[in-house]
């Protein structure tokens, strides 16, 4: 019997399909069965983000809807044989599904891998009731600026009222330069305002762009700086204790041992 | 002045001489916490509303107030965010 986690934000383009992408290859990385599901109905971007987009079939509404089996509608990964995606509809919108329906899809799921990890659309409304419905845990992505802060409190407010009480926070594309100068909200601060456990920290990155220009998770990139914090931030949701490392800056030498091959 | 390390040193002297010493993390954060108080009040008017009886409660054991008229509020103000209750008494009770 696996777990089921939701990926959310309230606020769009804070990072959650490269989380939900990056996590679910680092843990099919450390040997675990995992199942990735994009329940942003109408604006399927998972597939794409994984380099999958050309293997779809069938998805997400196909399946809760009985006009597929849910193992075909699985896409298997290129890279991970115990890696799968369920994609998203494209041409429907959010009102096709239940969260009863989701509650149902997920507990299959949960029967068939080690890992549900739950891609959630941006927004409060019903996208966002059927992503959670069938959630164990939720890992809400925030990014160090007013708006995103605030738009995660309120998912913060919403998830209690679905019955997830302890979600995990994710601060996502920091920028320790900027703190250094104290123009950007540290970790400490973002803690404190939302009053939630902390998960890990992924630092600005330009190997994100790159990767999903590529569509390759940067996790399988030793180059990556997002990447390592994505595979420690998977080894923490396993249960290994980490320690969230200080996000260091990028200087000058690092940046040119980088440029020259050698590995930052 | 704050302490930033020798490399921040230099940093620390053009902030200086430019006289922006308080960088824009500690407005972000004062910000947010009082955007935060209010969203976090206005989200559910049922709590509201049980704050507002329990007080009613309280009150009516030392005076008479109209129930109707009897408010409360959140209200913002500049740099802070008050509660607000509007209580009209009616009569106040002798004590012995």
């Amino acid at each position: 019997m696996g777990e089921a986690i939701v990926i959310t934000s309230g606020k769009g383009g804070v990072g959650k399909t490269t989380t939900t992408a990056n996590l679910g290859a680092a843990l099919a990385n450390m040997g675990h069965r995992v199942v990735l599901v994009d329940a942003d109905i109408g604006l399927r971007n998972l597939d794409v983000v994984m380099g999958l987009e050309n293997r779809i079939v069938y998805d997400l509404v196909d399946v809760v809807e009985g006009f597929a089996k849910l193992k075909p509608a699985l896409i298997k990964d290129k890279r991970f044989d115990n890696l799968y995606l369920l994609p998203a509809a494209q041409t429907r919108d959010k009102n096709a599904v239940s969260p009863e329906q989701m509650r149902q899809l997920v507990a299959d799921l949960k029967e068939e891998f080690d890992w549900v990890i739950i891609d959630c659309p941006a927004g409060i409304e019903q996208g966002f009731r059927n992503a959670v419905a069938g959630a164990d845990r939720a890992v809400v992505v925030a990014t160090p600026e007013v708006s995103s802060v605030r738009d995660a409190d309120r998912i913060v407010g919403l998830l209690e009222a679905h019955d997830i009480v302890k979600p995990l926070l994710l601060v996502n594309r920091l920028r320790p330069a900027m703190v250094k100068r104290g123009e950007m909200m540290d970790i400490d601060d973002i803690i404190e305002i939302l009053a939630i456990e902390l998960l890990g920290v992924v630092p600005e990155d330009e190997g994100i762009v790159m990767s999903s220009n590529r569509g390759e998770p940067a996790v399988l990139s030793d180059r990556s700086k997002a990447g390592e914090a994505y595979r420690n931030i998977a080894r923490r949701l396993a249960g290994e204790e980490v320690p969230v490392l200080a996000v260091a800056e990028d200087g000058l030498f690092t940046r040119l041992r980088r440029l020259m091959g050698w590995s930052g | 002045m704050s302490q930033r390390g020798r490399a921040g040193g230099f940093l620390d002297l053009i902030t200086r001489v430019l006289g922006r010493d308080e960088g824009s993390r500690g407005t972000a954060k004062q910000r947010l916490k009082l955007v935060l108080i209010h969203d976090r009040a206005s989200l559910s008017p049922e709590l509201l509303e049980a704050l507002r009886a329990d007080m009613m409660k309280v009150i009516t054991v030392y005076m008479d107030i109209d129930s109707d008229g009897f408010k409360v509020e959140f209200e913002r103000q500049d740099d802070a965010v008050a509660l607000v209750a509007n209580i009209p008494i009616v009569s106040v009770k002798r004590h012995a």
